[in-house]
């Protein structure tokens, strides 16, 4: 097989998964019942299996394979600590906290939206227009360095496929032959598009189920492969410790990484307690006990995705790697299942990391349609204008715009590292949030003025510290603090989420509480 | 979530900041970083521990909430205000 044979049957193998991804878009299209809560949530229909894997394919972003393996190259094992371990425990600890009760507060009051929650709960209409721009502002970079991924890698895999069309040219000639930037993230963008109109919610968490086996399986089956090929011994025992022999010893500890860095780094994942997507998955949950399982497997999914991942990072420096390669870490990955493993193995692997992109991106995009439509089209409850055939066409026709602004600006980004800077301050604001979900439902003192204070204030913060840090160009950015003899750098998370927590307690202590009938609403009598 | 169920997240999570293994770069059989092996073991740690959490101190009012079955709310309260009926 010469390059321009193996780039196309890595293309052709991406091509049959995006279209397996319509088929089952369409094939879940056949149960709709046609109400919008069958649209947006399924009917809450979803059982634990699915459940678990769709929370999983939702939280876990192209990061948890790429951004794993690139860290793990740079900076050794410790990345498993700081961001896979740690949201094991955290993760799952917003679920049982706040996504069982909120499913049960939206199974009791019909929400749809996270928005909806907060108005009834703290009484107040406004919050909702306070809270809508900051929710979305902090989704689509999120959205943005998927979609901008996702075209990235199709490029790299591609390249050299058809170095005969001219429409496939491009700057840099390396790439020639592969499909375009552009091109690849129209392909993403239509293909969720597809089986999100197609199937709802429905729709969604049946491809974020296969998603979710696909990068779960090709991610240890890319280390098993590689540990081979580095290794080069007659048994996967004897490849791994002969791989481990070239490398460097100082990736065995954590001497490239701050304490107080991986300190800190236990607050980013409470934002998964405040992810508006997470919340609309939440509620398609069939039954509290539904949620049981995705608490206690959720910790072994990571650690099943994460492990082969940081291993081949540290793997990687046994390997001379080019000098292109070795400044920009999130090439790696990619990189090394091009080079070493064969086209069929590495067009799976690279269908594995679509599966992690693209399993975010739909429930985002699904949600920011729901929000539009709900906030800004249709009311709820007494309120609601609409049918619910008309409800879902406008949650469709909402979808399709989010997606197209998102498609366009990636083309508009495309090349600007800093969206994926900006990506990882996105967690800082969302975590920045988890005051006021954690009080509105076990604090009756929560007060509306306290809500806005906590959410103005995250957002003030993380633009500050944002500016201060060249807009996320500078990604070691920490606030020096002086802590008795020494010089401590805080991360961004510590200070967002303090300055939150502050503004909404102090407001809410010297602030009106809702009225009685609301409280009794939410905090049930035992 | 009772005050011991408190106490081993937090342990847990005391657990998660191994200090004590920063610099160690021994490798288990081999090929395992010792680091890297405490923090697959803090993921397992933390799967039994939400398996116990789930089982035993798993929160019984959700479904009463809900308004899908009966729970430890006060008779006749109706705390939770009318069901929804918008859908």
């Amino acid at each position: 097989m010469n390059e321009s044979d193996e780039a196309q049957m890595r293309m052709l193998v991406i091509g049959i998964y995006l279209v397996a991804l319509v088929l089952v878009g369409g094939a879940a299209s056949l149960f709709s019942r046609g109400t919008r809560k069958d649209f947006l949530l399924a009917s809450h229909t979803v059982g634990p299996v699915l459940l678990l894997l769709c929370l999983f394919g939702t939280t876990m972003t192209a990061f948890a394979m790429v951004g794993s393996s690139g860290e793990a190259y740079k900076k050794g094992i410790g990345i498993y600590g700081l961001m896979a371990s740690s949201s094991g425990i955290v993760h799952s600890l917003c679920v049982f906290l706040i996504g069982t009760r909120l499913w049960a507060f939206g199974q009791r009051y019909g929400y749809t939206t996270q928005i909806q929650f907060f108005r009834d709960r703290l009484e107040s209409p406004l919050i909702g227009w306070v809270l809508f721009p900051v929710l979305v502002g902090l989704l689509v970079p999120l959205m943005l360095a998927g979609v901008i991924g996702g075209g990235a890698l199709i490029l790299s895999m591609t390249a050299g496929a058809f170095p005969d069309w001219p429409l496939f040219d491009h700057v840099n000639p390396a790439l020639d032959g592969g499909v375009p930037a552009w091109l690849g993230t129209l392909v993403v963008c239509l293909v969720v598009l597809a089986y999100v109109l197609l199937g709802g919610m429905r729709g969604t968490t049946w491809a974020n189920a296969g998603q979710t086996l696909l990068f779960v399986v090709l991610g240890i089956v890319a280390f098993v492969f590689l540990a081979e090929k580095i290794g080069r011994q007659d048994n996967p025992l004897a490849n791994l410790q002969w791989a481990t022999g070239d490398v460097d010893p100082e990736l065995f500890s954590r001497e490239r990484m701050s304490r107080y860095s991986f300190l800190a780094y236990l607050l980013i994942p409470l934002s998964m307690g405040m992810f508006p997507h997470l919340f609309q998955h939440w509620l398609s949950a069939r039954s509290a006990k539904t949620f049981r399982l995705s608490i206690i497997l959720h910790p072994v999914l990571i650690l099943l995705v994460w492990l082969p991942c940081v291993f081949i990072g540290i793997l990687a420096s046994a390997v001379d790697l080019p000098a292109a390669i070795q400044s920009d870490p999130n090439k790696v990955l990619p990189f090394l299942v091009k080079s070493q493993l064969s086209p069929l193995v590495s067009g799976l692997v690279t269908a594995g990391i679509l599966a992690a992109i693209m399993s975010s991106l739909d429930s985002q995009v699904l949600c920011v349609g729901t929000m539009f439509a709900s906030e800004v089209v249709s009311g709820r409850g007494e309120r609601r204008r609409f049918s619910d055939g008309t409800e879902i066409w406008i949650a469709r026709v909402f979808v399709v715009l989010v997606m197209a602004v998102t498609w366009w600006l990636s083309w508009w980004l495309a090349g600007n590292r800093s969206v994926f800077a900006l990506g990882v301050w996105c967690f800082a604001g969302f975590a920045g949030l988890f005051p006021l979900v954690f009080t509105a439902l076990y604090w009756r003192g929560l007060t509306a003025a306290g809500a806005f204070s906590s959410v103005l204030a995250m957002a003030g913060s993380w633009g500050y510290l944002f500016w201060k840090s060249d807009w996320g160009a500078n990604q070691e950015f920490t606030v020096p603090v002086r802590i008795g003899p020494q010089l401590v750098g805080l991360e961004p998370v510590v200070l967002i989420l303090a300055a939150s927590t502050l503004a909404l307690f102090v407001t809410s202590l010297v602030t009106q509480r809702p009225g009685a009938a609301t409280i009794a609403r939410f905090f049930p009598a035992r | 979530m009772p005050r011991v169920a408190w106490l081993l997240v937090v342990l847990l999570l005391v657990l998660h900041q191994d200090w004590w293994l920063w610099e160690n770069d021994e490798l288990l059989w081999g090929f395992l970083p010792v680091g890297l092996a405490w923090h697959v073991g803090i993921s397992l740690a933390a799967a039994a521990f939400w398996a116990l959490a789930c089982f035993v101190w798993w929160p019984d009012d959700l479904d009463a909430i809900a308004g899908k079955g009966p729970g430890p709310l006060k008779a006749g309260a109706d705390p939770v205000g009318e069901p929804e009926a918008r859908s």
